[in-house]
């Protein structure tokens, strides 16, 4: 297969079926400076972004800022658009008072906050891409079934295809292979 | 004595010798290409001929409550059962009722997650399915109610308008069309947030392409990457972390269409709480209504097994406790409070005419779940299958019982009257329940109905040992 077609190396590839070994494996991995590596698992591993040295999502900052913005715009709305463009008196009750405000403004910051946690884990996990340069690699399409394979893209700033495909067998990954393009 | 006791405790520990002091989730021990495979088959098959015919059976009933409704707004609200003491009939008693139902999906799939309950995992994405479903038979009612739909957009809507009218924000039925609205919309993101991991492992299971390329779709390109995964955990934490004060509110609002007002038998403070504990109660039932039938049909007996619904049961018990004090801590207060009109009503509602409505709710919703006291009871099927269809007519005529009862017979004598249904209420309700049902059995058989990624997560060995 190598030297038959001109193509260049896209990945290195490797399998763990054991979730301690990969826990493992992506430790050291990330210990030898590789920092844009990935590990495609069926489910969430515990702990495995922690082993990859992976900082924490910054999720939660967006949807404080969506529930802050569902707040504010329900309480404007209930304001504005009862106590000022259209004063209605109904039943002799205040144009506004927070208390009536409550229940609709706890609805639009939920529905605000829950909007903007979707839209915002959607754009950080770089989807909707219904594409993948390894796509057509046999193992890596198990790794929604029931296989942890490890990837170390040739994109990597300390890429060197020898060298990752060493690291990846002494740190105990199966069939490890070289993706192309 | 002592020592008895003793030995029959440590032979109990024994039943779980093998390191796990709970009952295994998930039986059989499957391996995780097992679980795809179990799940994936479900979809992958052809659909039987009795699949048609159930679908067949519901969508008619469907077609009728469709045909019910055009006819209720061709020919208008004057061919429902409403009349001048009682301005909400069956409508508002189905409004409440399914919006009740669908408050199990929620507290499965949120709020047992915030407390680690892992036994949710397998019947986690039917439920949500079910509140979807169900909240959407219930947004239908009170649109059909308000008589001319096609208008009700700018009173349920805040938008600008050539009237330059706004909708009336003290009134908690504008409350209701943001609860309703914000709570379909929470749950279907978070049903659909789940969704995407399983989407992502069918893709690649199915061999039809046609399949393929839908199940491609909805993934949306879903790879399993951890630094997907680490986001995605945080996106359904904090999903799961609103629904469950948001589930809470939906309930305690729709009580408030009644509590807001000064009517006895509605004005009480009691109704949040006690709405909220009715609507898990009969939302917990038709979970276990739907998921005994989709494990016999399905064939999940290792996913949904007897410990699952050996807790819901317990659920059961529980919350139908809790309707059980609110209709006598009511009674109570009507009698301490002294104000005859509420005296009246009460007394009326045990004893009046709808005294039928009144004690088919005791039975079904206080004395039923009694049952569950014994281990044995909640683990045989049959049973739980006939109590937990009890509960559900149980609590709808608790519905029933505060809409009529509280309304038939106001103040004056005078304006005393007498509410019953027209065919076309039954026809609509009936026409609900097939429509739910039909959506329901299309979701169990073209959407994975148990959680893969999820359960694949809590299988033994599935996660490292430290970390």
């Amino acid at each position: 297969m190598a030297g038959m077609k001109k193509t260049a190396p896209v990945a290195v590839m490797g399998d763990f079926e054991d979730p301690d070994a990969l826990l493992k494996a992506a430790e050291k991995i990330a210990n030898a400076g590789y920092t844009t590596f990935d590990v495609y698992t069926p489910y969430p591993v515990h702990g495995l972004d922690r082993a990859m040295k992976l900082p924490k999502t910054k999720l939660s900052f967006f949807s404080l800022l969506g529930g802050l913005a569902g707040f504010f715009v329900a309480l404007l709305m209930i304001w504005w658009t009862g106590a000022v463009d259209y004063k209605l008196n109904i039943g002799g009750k205040p144009l506004f008072a927070f208390q009536f405000a409550v229940p609709v403004t706890f609805e639009l910051t939920v529905l605000f906050c829950a909007l903007t946690t979707f839209a915002v884990m959607l754009v950080l996990s770089k989807l909707p891409r219904w594409y993948s340069p390894y796509q057509h690699d046999k193992g890596f399409q198990r790794a929604v079934d029931d296989l942890f394979v490890v990837v170390i893209p040739a994109s990597d700033p300390r890429f060197i295809l020898e060298d990752a495909m060493r690291l990846l067998e002494n740190i105990g990954a199966k069939n490890v292979r070289v993706v192309e393009d | 004595m002592e020592v008895q006791e003793y030995a029959g405790a440590e032979a109990k520990q024994k039943r779980w010798d093998w390191g796990k002091l709970r009952e295994p989730l998930v039986l059989g021990e499957p391996t995780l290409h097992k679980v795809t495979a179990d799940i994936g088959q479900i979809i992958d098959r052809p659909p039987t001929v009795k699949f048609w015919i159930a679908i067949l059976i519901t969508g008619t009933l469907a077609a009728i409550g469709f045909a019910c409704i055009a006819y209720t707004v061709a020919v208008g609200i004057g061919v429902w059962g409403n009349n001048n003491p009682v301005g909400w009939g069956w409508a508002i008693t189905n409004f409440v009722w399914w919006i009740g139902i669908g408050h199990a999906g929620t507290l499965i799939s949120a709020i047992l997650y915030l407390f680690q309950q892992k036994w949710r995992t397998a019947i986690n994405r039917a439920a949500e399915a079910m509140t979807i479903f169900a909240v959407m038979q219930a947004g239908l009612f009170p649109l059909i109610h308000t008589g001319r739909p096609w208008l009700a957009v700018y009173w349920l809507f805040p938008y600008p308008n050539q009237m330059q009218m706004w909708v009336n924000f003290r009134s908690p039925l504008e409350w209701d069309v943001f609860a309703v609205g914000t709570y379909f919309t929470v749950s279907l993101v978070f049903w659909y947030t789940g969704l995407i991991p399983d989407f992502a492992t069918l893709r690649n299971f199915f061999r039809s392409k046609v399949k393929r390329s839908v199940y491609t779709f909805f993934s949306l390109g879903w790879t399993g990457s951890t630094r997907a995964w680490r986001h995605y955990e945080m996106a359904y934490l904090i999903l799961a972390g609103l629904s469950t004060p948001l589930v809470l509110s939906v309930h305690s609002i729709v009580s408030m269409d009644f509590a807001m007002a000064i009517l006895p038998g509605w004005h009480t403070t009691i109704f949040p709480p006690y709405f909220v504990a009715g609507a898990i109660f009969s939302g917990f039932a038709m979970v276990i209504t739907l998921m005994v039938i989709a494990r016999e049909v399905l064939g999940l007996h290792n996913y949904i097994t007897l410990y699952h619904f050996d807790n819901m049961n317990k659920i059961l018990l529980a919350t139908g406790m809790m309707v059980g004090y609110a209709y006598s801590m009511e009674f109570f207060i009507a009698w301490y409070g002294a104000n005859p009109y509420e005296q009246f009503v009460f007394i009326n509602r045990a004893t009046g005419p709808y005294w039928w409505a009144y004690w088919t709710m005791v039975f079904c919703n206080v004395v039923v779940p009694q049952i569950f006291w014994s281990k044995k009871m909640r683990r045989n099927i049959p049973v739980m299958f006939v109590a937990s269809i009890l509960v559900n007519v149980g609590m709808w005529f608790e519905r029933f019982t505060i809409i009529a009862t509280s309304l038939h017979r106001d103040f004056l004598p005078a304006s005393w009257g007498y509410y019953a249904p027209t065919w076309v209420e039954v026809g609509i309700y009936v026409g609900t329940i097939g429509f739910f049902l039909t959506l329901f059995m299309l979701f169990a058989k073209y959407v994975p109905i148990i959680a893969i990624s999820e359960v694949k997560a809590v299988l033994p060995g599935s996660q490292p040992k430290h970390h």
